[in-house]
């Protein structure tokens, strides 16, 4: 199973589309390393500079439906090259949330409302994330402060998660 | 209590049910392209599990970036057609038979109601318009979807929309989407099967069907979905004759899939498109849209007319009946990239492509192309096209490049006016 504590990368914008996460002219790439430099290049958030921000990031933190639009899984490829590998939002756009549990890694949902406090509490100084897989529960620390969530995942997604991938869990049952 | 055709498919096909709603579907078809299905394809070999589950349930096209366009595509194109030939997979479509996917696969008639389809690619909800689930997914469910025909989904809900009323002359099955995706927003049907039901629907040919649900995903749809009927049929006709004895009995057989009268919904929207007016998207979501009334004279840069979301015959022929014996301003430039061979071919031997050479359109061959910024078309920084594609996102057609969506007769009377233009046969 993936590691998922490190440092929160925060976007602080609903929609982001996949199209921003990793634009399609990369999408000639044959192998995921090269897919590297270029994540979240194109997003426009102000402050944001993906150069500068998305180094030494292990979390994203978002508003609503994130990675909408193309089925790319170039998208959490390019997130999960760069040593990130769990989002938490308000909402995920469906083949992006599933791509994300394909690859064994984490797209967390939560509600408005604890979305905005992490938001309201640790953005934008900079913040860390602990996940307790067992318990459901991720914690972020930052500025002195410390805050727990507890969030819900469907079961098999969860398992997914366990065998590393739908590869892998698909390969033991099917 | 009746079923949605969505239940309906389920229950044909499932498989497993690991946990909570989810299942684990049979697929009756695993389609494929050059884009996402090579890192599928090194993984399989990458694991020693080069195999497919059935070479004649995938169906395999280079259509993205036709013909390549360096070292890059063309290794993605050299991994497929490998790998469609070490598999014996006989229905590939190799650069001068192909075509947009979601174009040529409906067209060799590989879709039939009831089905259950994946592929790699967001806009495989259009195939829904046969009556079908067809859902878009990434890598690694296609990779399981090659290896072992099956893939897993939260059981959908249905969203049922209702159309009411008759579009006027010059509002099409984009304009019609379009409207729709403003009303219910860019995840008004995540998780959710967009089905459409109403006259206007009915009145729809399989083609516009098809415009209409290539578009659910940008709603957040999982799959759009028409009731099959005597128009399916009539459409399937040449490639399923020989299975039934009469188009009657191909109906009787394929309305089943269609959801029953008291079917549950877990939501249900109108929308009135008597006074619809052809609009266009404004700024960089496809839910933001305006009349093209309030828009006319924008300028506009280039004009594109092509992709699996309106680059069909019937789009080519309503564009043209706007082109023809008019010239393209000088102002900007047009491209018409006909989807998928066959396409390119009627409209030649129509005469639809001299319609347009004649008027100083760049027609290109079929391809994906400019509407993701990959090819045939991809805009400068600061430049704006108005599109008969799907997806308006900022830079999607080349950094810093601006999309405005529009039906193809939208994109043809911009084209000549040299801004944004309602076509002539919309008499406000």
């Amino acid at each position: 199973m993936k590691n998922f504590m490190g440092n929160i990368l925060f976007l602080d914008r609903s929609d982001i589309n996949t199209d921003e996460i990793i634009p399609a002219k990369y999408l000639t790439e044959n192998f995921k390393e090269a897919l590297r430099p270029h994540l979240l290049e194109d997003l426009k958030i102000a402050g944001f500079d993906s150069g500068r921000d998305v180094k030494d990031k292990a979390a994203v933190v978002s508003r609503a439906n994130f990675g909408c639009g193309s089925s790319r899984e170039h998208a959490p490829w390019a997130l999960e090259v760069n040593g990130i590998t769990i989002v938490i939002a308000e909402s995920f756009a469906r083949i992006f949330r599933q791509n994300m549990f394909n690859c064994g890694m984490l797209a967390v949902g939560l509600p408005a409302a604890d979305i905005e406090d992490i938001f309201k509490t640790f953005s934008p100084a900079p913040a860390r994330l602990s996940v307790d897989f067992a318990a459901d529960r991720l914690t972020v620390q930052g500025a002195g402060r410390e805050k727990s969530y507890a969030y819900n995942i469907a079961a098999f997604d969860k398992s997914l998660v366990e065998a590393g991938g739908w590869v892998e869990y698909a390969d033991k049952n099917y | 209590m009746g079923r949605t055709t969505a239940q309906k498919i389920f229950e044909a096909h499932v498989v497993d049910r690991p946990s909570g709603d989810v299942q684990v579907i049979r697929l009756d078809r695993v389609f494929c392209h050059e884009i996402t299905t090579p890192i599928a394809i090194n993984d399989l070999v990458a694991r020693g599990r080069d195999r497919v589950f059935d070479a004649s349930k995938i169906k395999v096209v280079i259509d993205h970036v036709s013909p390549a366009k360096d070292s890059n595509t063309a290794l993605q194109g050299k991994i497929l057609r490998d790998w469609a030939r070490r598999h014996k997979i006989g229905d590939f479509f190799d650069i001068g038979a192909n075509g947009v996917c979601h174009a040529i696969f409906p067209e060799k008639g590989f879709v039939r109601p009831g089905f259950a389809l994946i592929m790699g690619d967001s806009h495989t909800c259009t195939h829904g318009a046969f009556g079908a689930f067809a859902a878009g997914v990434g890598t690694t469910d296609l990779e399981v979807g090659i290896l072992k025909g099956v893939c897993a989904f939260r059981t959908p809900k249905t969203l049922r929309v209702d159309v009411k009323g008759k579009p006027r002359a010059g509002v099409f099955a984009k304009d019609v989407i379009l409207a729709l995706i403003a009303k219910i927003g860019v995840d008004g049907a995540t998780d959710k099967v967009m089905e459409f039901h109403g006259p206007a629907i009915d009145g729809f040919s399989m083609e516009s069907r098809m415009t209409l649900c290539n578009m659910a995903v940008e709603a957040g749809g999982t799959s759009g979905v028409c009731m099959p009927d005597a128009v399916t049929v009539d459409y399937l006709w040449p490639f399923i004759s020989g299975e039934f004895p009469s188009k009657e009995a191909a109906l009787a057989q394929y309305g089943q899939w269609a959801s029953d009268p008291d079917a549950p919904y877990d939501a249900v929207v109108e929308l009135d498109v008597s006074g619809l007016e052809p609009v266009m998207t404004v700024g960089y979501k496809p839910d933001q849209i305006k009349t093209v009334r309030e828009m006319r004279g924008t300028p506009v840069d280039q004009v594109y007319i092509g992709s699996c979301t309106n680059g069909r015959y019937e789009d080519l022929k309503e564009a043209a009946a706007v082109v023809r014996g008019r010239r393209v301003s000088p102002s900007l430039r047009a491209v018409l990239a006909p989807a998928t061979t066959e396409v390119f071919r009627k409209a030649l031997d129509e005469g639809l492509i001299k319609t347009f050479l004649d008027a100083g359109f760049c027609v290109t061959n079929p391809t994906c192309g400019a509407c993701l910024g990959m090819s045939n078309g991809v805009l400068a920084e600061g430049e704006v096209c108005a599109s008969t594609s799907n997806r308006n996102f900022n830079g999607r057609m080349g950094k810093g490049g601006m999309v405005h969506l529009v039906s193809p007769v939208t994109a043809a009377a911009t084209a000549i006016a040299g801004h944004i233009e309602n076509s002539p046969l919309f008499r406000g």
